[in-house]
């Protein structure tokens, strides 16, 4: 997960593939940018309360018939 | 082995990358987020299978990935019919003066062939090793290497078509720049 720049430049052989630096540099600026923008987000709620339940159940292996069937835990914790 | 909190803890730390995973491969929020749901239900039932100690998030987006893959094959006709609208499903907001700049990034990204997209996305943003990458898509280092250095020049040509010239005839380049639906 570490060492992305490092790697990045590691990989671009100027002239091999026909890129210049600056535009390796670009694409993954960018892609970067367009990943980062989500990962900012956090985890939305939904994935917190899905484990929590899980996790309650034992992850129990149901998982097949999760959709639509517990959008609110009444009277649950 | 039983999920502790450690365990439940490093899952949740890996749902945002999971997440923006899901949607550089599918462009799609909605369908990102029932991906990333699947994956979730689908580690925990299998826990047990996870070895302590070793790449969590790798193991995570294995899954996630070969969910994406049996799911995208099910699905093409409805993609397909769904072309050009991904964009407008997703749920991030990019500043106003960068709009335009992402919208046509993403546009050229999803131009890649999928072997392609994955792995530029997988070293290039998810920040993967090469090693770490081949494990996740299954096959060969060396095949990795090939498929972010082809989608980076692709990418290259289409969002920066004065240099296109240099990376010699390509067909498929040259099928995506003519924009050719098969």
């Amino acid at each position: 997960m570490k060492d992305l720049k490092s790697q990045v430049s590691r990989s671009t052989t100027p002239g091999k593939g026909g890129l210049t630096p600056e535009i390796q540099s670009r694409i993954g600026h960018q892609l970067r940018a367009m990943y980062d923008d989500v990962v900012r987000q956090g985890v939305p709620d939904r994935f917190a309360e899905l484990i929590k339940k899980l996790d309650a159940q034992g992850a129990a292996p149901q998982v097949e018939n999760d959709a639509g069937s517990n959008d609110n835990n009444n009277g649950r914790d | 082995m039983p999920l502790t909190d450690s365990l439940r803890n490093d899952i949740l730390a890996a749902v945002p990358s999971l997440r923006a995973f899901a949607i550089s491969l599918s462009g799609n929020a909605d369908r990102a987020d029932d991906l990333v749901q699947e994956t979730l239900l689908r580690a925990l039932a299998n826990i047990d299978s996870f070895q302590p100690g070793s790449n969590l998030p790798a193991w995570l987006f294995t899954i996630l990935r070969n969910l994406f893959r049996s799911d995208y094959r099910k699905r093409r006709r409805e993609v397909e019919d769904a072309e050009g609208n991904y964009a407008k499903t997703l749920k991030t907001q990019p500043s106003q003066n960068a709009h335009l700049e992402f919208e046509e990034f993403r546009t050229a990204l999803e131009k890649l062939p999928q072997d392609q997209r994955e792995a530029l996305i997988l070293v290039g943003a998810s920040g993967f090793s090469y090693e770490d990458a081949a494990s996740i898509c299954g096959c060969a280092v060396g095949t990795i290497k090939s498929r972010v250095n082809r989608a980076r020049s692709k990418l290259a040509a289409l969002l920066y078509v004065d240099g296109a010239e240099d990376f010699g005839p390509d067909e498929t380049v040259r099928a995506v720049i003519g924009g050719s639906g098969g």
